[in-house]
C-alpha cells in the first residue's frame, strides 16, 4: 500500500463560530444572531484535513505542520492541533489581513506555505462552517501553482513521487492518481479525528503566543516576567511562531480588505414570515384540523 | 471592444447537459436582456457538438465550444486552463458556474488565476448599479451576488466593482430552467485547445457515479427530519408518513451529519433546493440555509419543541410538541380518513 519517501504534510486550518448549533436563544426577535453565543471551535473538516494528514505521518514518515490564518485567539486551535499530533504549528496573524476575502486568505496562506518550504502535500478542510464557500483550498492551490483535488476521502495509495487518491462527489466517487507536490480538500467523511493525547497535552499545555503571556503568568506566577516565561518556552520548543504580513513577504494591495475584490454592498436582517400562519395544538383535534384544512385546499389528496 | 458578455459553465456527464447549467443559462438570458449583451455557453468535453444547439435552445446566442479528447471527463487543470485562455481573449462581464462539486473546483481555480471576486451559492442574482463613496464613482450595471451569511440569519449582497468576471456559483434548482425553444438560433464558435504535460499530471483512474434513487426536486410532499429527529425509529416515522403522502424523505444538515440519513437527502443551501406543494420540516430549526432550500414550499408544516425554532416564522402550521408523538397522530388521523373514504364508497 505504501511504498514512499517521508512525506511533508501542511495543514490549512481555521477557527470558526459554531453556526452548526444555532438554536432560537442564539437569534434575537429581528433575526438577527447573537455572536456572543456562539463558541469559536476548530472548523470540523479541518480537523478531518488534520487526521489524514497524522495518518500519513504514521504510514510514510515525514512532519505535520498546521497553518491558520486568524485573531490571536485562534492559538487555541493550533495547540488543540499539537495535543492531537502536529510536530509544528504557525499562526498568521496581522491587523493588515483583516477583512480578507477567500482570494486575499488564499494569497497569504500561499506566501505561508511557500516560506514553510520543502512541502508535499498541503491539506484543508473541503469547507468552513462559516462561510460553506470551499474556495480558499482551490485558490491557494493555483497560488501555488500546485494541482489540487477536492472532496478527498481516502488515500489509497502514496509512492515516492504520487498518491492516489478516492474523491467523494454528490452521487459517486473518483479514483485519481497526481504528482507531489499537489493539495487536497478532505470531506468529513474521510475520517474520524483522534482526540487529543493525554501526555501530548500535559507536555505541550503552555504552548502559546506572545499575547497570551499576560494570562499564562497570572496562572503560574512563578515565571517572574514575559522574558523568563519566553525564554522557558523557546527553550521548550512550545513558542508558537507568530508571522505577520512582513514575516512572509506579502504584499499590501494583495491581503486584508484591499486585496479583498468582493465588497459587501448590503446585508438584510431577514424575518421570513408566512403570509398566514396558524398555531396548531399538539393534539388529535387540532391535527385532524390542520389535515382537513390541507385537504379541502388540495394540498393533501 | 469587449461585449460584456454574460457567460455560463455548461456541465454535462454520459451525453447530457446538468440541469442547473440550463438554469443558469435562463437566468443569464434575463440579465442579459436587461443589460443589453449576449449570452455565451463555455462547453468543454469530447464529441459533445451536440450539446451545443441545447444550449442555444435554452437561451444562449453563442457556444464557445472546446473539443480535445482530455477534455472527455472534468479535470481541474485542463479545463481551468482553456476557460483562463478564453477569458484572458474575449473578456466576458459575468460567468456563471453551476455549485456542484466540479464547478465548486472549477471555480475558485480560475477566479485566483483572474484575480477575481467569487461568491459561492448566491441565492439570487440581479443587476444593479453600485455607488462607492471613496471614489465617489457609481459602477452601472454590477452584478449583484446575493446569498445567506455568516451561518445565519442574514442575507448578503456581494458586488466585485474592480475585477472582471464577476464570478458567482448557483445551486441547482435555485433557478428556473426556461423552456427550450428548438428553433432559437445561435453561434457555435469551436476552438481547438492545446495542453502542456503540467496541465495533464493528474489522471482519472476511475468515475463512478451512482443514479440517485431518491427525487427531491419533483416530489410533491417532502417530510424532512432535523437535529430534533433524535432516533432511527423516529426517521422511520418520517418515511412511513411521507410514503402516505406520496413524498419522499429529505433532512437538513443537522440530521446528515448525525448520520441517520445519507447526503443525498439533504436540503438547502448546500443541499438540494425543494419547492413541494407540502414541507413538513420535523425537529428542523430552520437556519436560513435550510429556509434557503424550502421556503418556497407552497405549505410548510412545522413541528418542534423549542417554540422560538426560527423554522416557525416562515411555517403556516405551527405544532410546538415532540416529533416522536406528533409525527404519529399526524400519520393515525391520515389512516382514519383514508379508511373513512374507503367506507364511504
Amino acid at each position: 500500500m505504501t511504498d514512499s519517501r517521508p512525506i511533508n504534510c501542511v495543514v490549512l486550518v481555521k477557527q470558526v463560530p459554531d453556526t452548526h448549533n444555532v438554536t432560537g436563544e442564539v437569534m434575537s426577535k429581528d433575526g438577527t444572531m447573537n455572536r456572543g453565543a456562539l463558541p469559536a471551535i476548530f472548523n470540523p473538516e479541518d480537523l478531518n484535513a488534520l487526521e489524514m494528514a497524522l495518518e500519513i505521518k504514521e504510514r510514510t514518515g515525514g512532519t505535520v505542520t498546521v497553518v491558520t490564518m486568524g485573531p490571536p485567539k485562534a492559538a487555541n486551535i493550533l495547540r488543540d492541533s499539537l495535543f492531537r499530533g502536529a510536530d509544528k504549528v504557525v499562526l498568521l496573524t496581522d491587523r493588515k489581513f483583516a477583512g480578507a476575502d477567500t482570494l486575499a486568505t488564499s494569497y497569504v496562506l500561499k506566501c505561508a506555505v511557500e516560506k514553510l518550504g520543502n512541502y508535499d502535500l498541503v491539506l484543508a478542510g473541503r469547507q468552513a462552517i462559516d462561510g460553506d464557500t470551499a474556495q480558499v483550498g482551490p485558490q491557494t492551490a493555483e497560488k501555488l501553482g500546485i494541482p489540487q483535488i477536492t472532496y478527498a476521502e481516502q488515500i489509497i495509495e502514496i509512492t515516492g513521487d504520487k498518491i492516489t487518491v478516492q474523491r467523494a462527489l454528490d452521487h459517486g466517487s473518483e479514483i485519481v492518481r497526481c504528482t507531489f507536490p499537489c493539495l487536497l480538500t478532505v470531506v468529513n467523511t474521510a475520517n474520524t479525528p483522534r482526540p487529543a493525547n493525554v501526555r501530548r497535552q500535559m507536555e505541550r499545555k503552555l504552548a502559546a503566543v506572545p499575547s497570551e503571556y499576560a494570562a499564562i503568568r497570572t496562572q503560574w506566577p512563578d515565571f517572574e516576567s514575559d522574558e523568563a516565561l519566553d525564554a522557558y518556552l523557546t527553550k521548550h520548543d512550545l513558542k508558537i511562531p507568530v508571522w505577520s504580513a512582513e514575516d512572509i513577504g506579502a504584499t499590501e494591495g494583495s491581503i486584508g480588505l484591499a486585496g479583498s475584490p468582493t465588497q459587501v454592498h448590503k446585508v438584510n436582517f431577514v424575518v421570513l414570515e408566512s403570509t398566514e400562519s396558524k398555531t396548531i395544538p399538539a393534539n388529535a383535534e387540532g391535527i385532524a384540523a390542520m389535515i382537513a384544512e390541507l385537504v379541502h385546499e388540495y394540498i393533501v389528496g | 471592444m469587449t461585449a460584456k458578455n454574460i457567460w455560463v459553465f455548461i456541465e454535462h456527464t454520459d451525453g447530457h447537459i446538468a440541469e442547473v447549467s440550463l438554469e443558469l443559462v435562463g437566468k443569464a438570458r434575463e440579465l442579459a436582456d436587461q443589460v443589453g449583451t449576449e449570452v455565451v455557453g463555455f462547453l468543454c468535453g469530447h464529441n459533445v457538438e451536440a450539446l451545443a444547439q441545447d444550449v442555444i435552445a435554452h437561451g444562449a446566442d453563442r457556444v464557445i465550444l472546446a473539443e480535445h479528447e482530455e477534455l472527455a471527463l472534468y479535470r481541474t487543470l485542463p479545463y481551468a486552463r482553456v476557460a483562463i485562455e478564453e477569458i484572458k481573449k474575449r473578456e466576458p462581464e459575468i460567468f456563471l458556474i453551476g455549485g456542484t462539486p466540479n464547478g465548486r473546483d472549477f471555480a475558485p481555480r480560475v477566479a485566483s488565476a483572474m484575480r477575481c471576486g467569487l461568491t459561492a451559492d448566491c441565492t439570487d442574482l440581479q443587476i444593479g448599479d453600485y455607488y462607492v463613496k471613496k471614489e465617489d464613482k457609481t459602477y452601472k450595471d454590477l452584478l449583484f451576488q446575493i446569498r445567506p451569511a455568516f451561518g445565519g440569519n442574514l442575507v448578503a449582497t456581494i458586488v466585485n466593482p474592480h475585477t472582471r468576471p464577476q464570478m458567482a456559483t448557483v445551486r441547482e434548482g435555485v433557478m428556473r430552467k426556461p423552456a427550450a425553444d428548438a428553433a432559437r438560433k445561435g453561434v457555435v464558435e469551436k476552438i481547438t485547445p492545446t495542453f502542456d504535460a503540467k496541465d495533464l499530471v493528474l489522471e482519472v483512474l476511475s468515475h463512478q457515479i451512482r443514479k440517485s434513487t431518491i427525487n427531491l426536486k419533483d416530489a410533491p410532499v417532502i417530510v424532512a427530519g432535523g437535529a430534533g429527529v433524535g432516533t432511527a425509529d423516529e426517521f422511520a416515522l418520517l418515511r412511513e408518513l411521507a410514503n402516505l403522502l406520496g413524498g419522499e424523505v429529505g433532512a437538513s444538515r443537522a440530521a446528515v451529519d448525525s448520520g441517520l440519513i445519507e447526503k443525498v437527502h439533504q436540503i438547502g443551501q448546500t443541499g438540494t433546493t425543494v419547492r413541494p406543494r407540502l414541507y413538513v420540516a420535523a425537529g428542523i430549526s430552520g437556519a436560513i440555509q435550510h429556509r434557503a432550500g424550502m421556503d418556497q414550499s407552497s405549505k410548510i408544516i412545522a413541528i418542534n419543541t423549542d417554540p422560538n425554532a426560527p423554522m416557525f416564522q416562515i411555517a403556516h402550521y405551527r405544532i410546538v410538541g415532540d416529533v416522536g408523538e406528533v409525527l404519529p397522530l399526524i400519520i393515525k388521523t391520515l389512516r382514519e380518513r383514508a379508511m373513512d373514504q374507503r367506507e364511504a364508497e
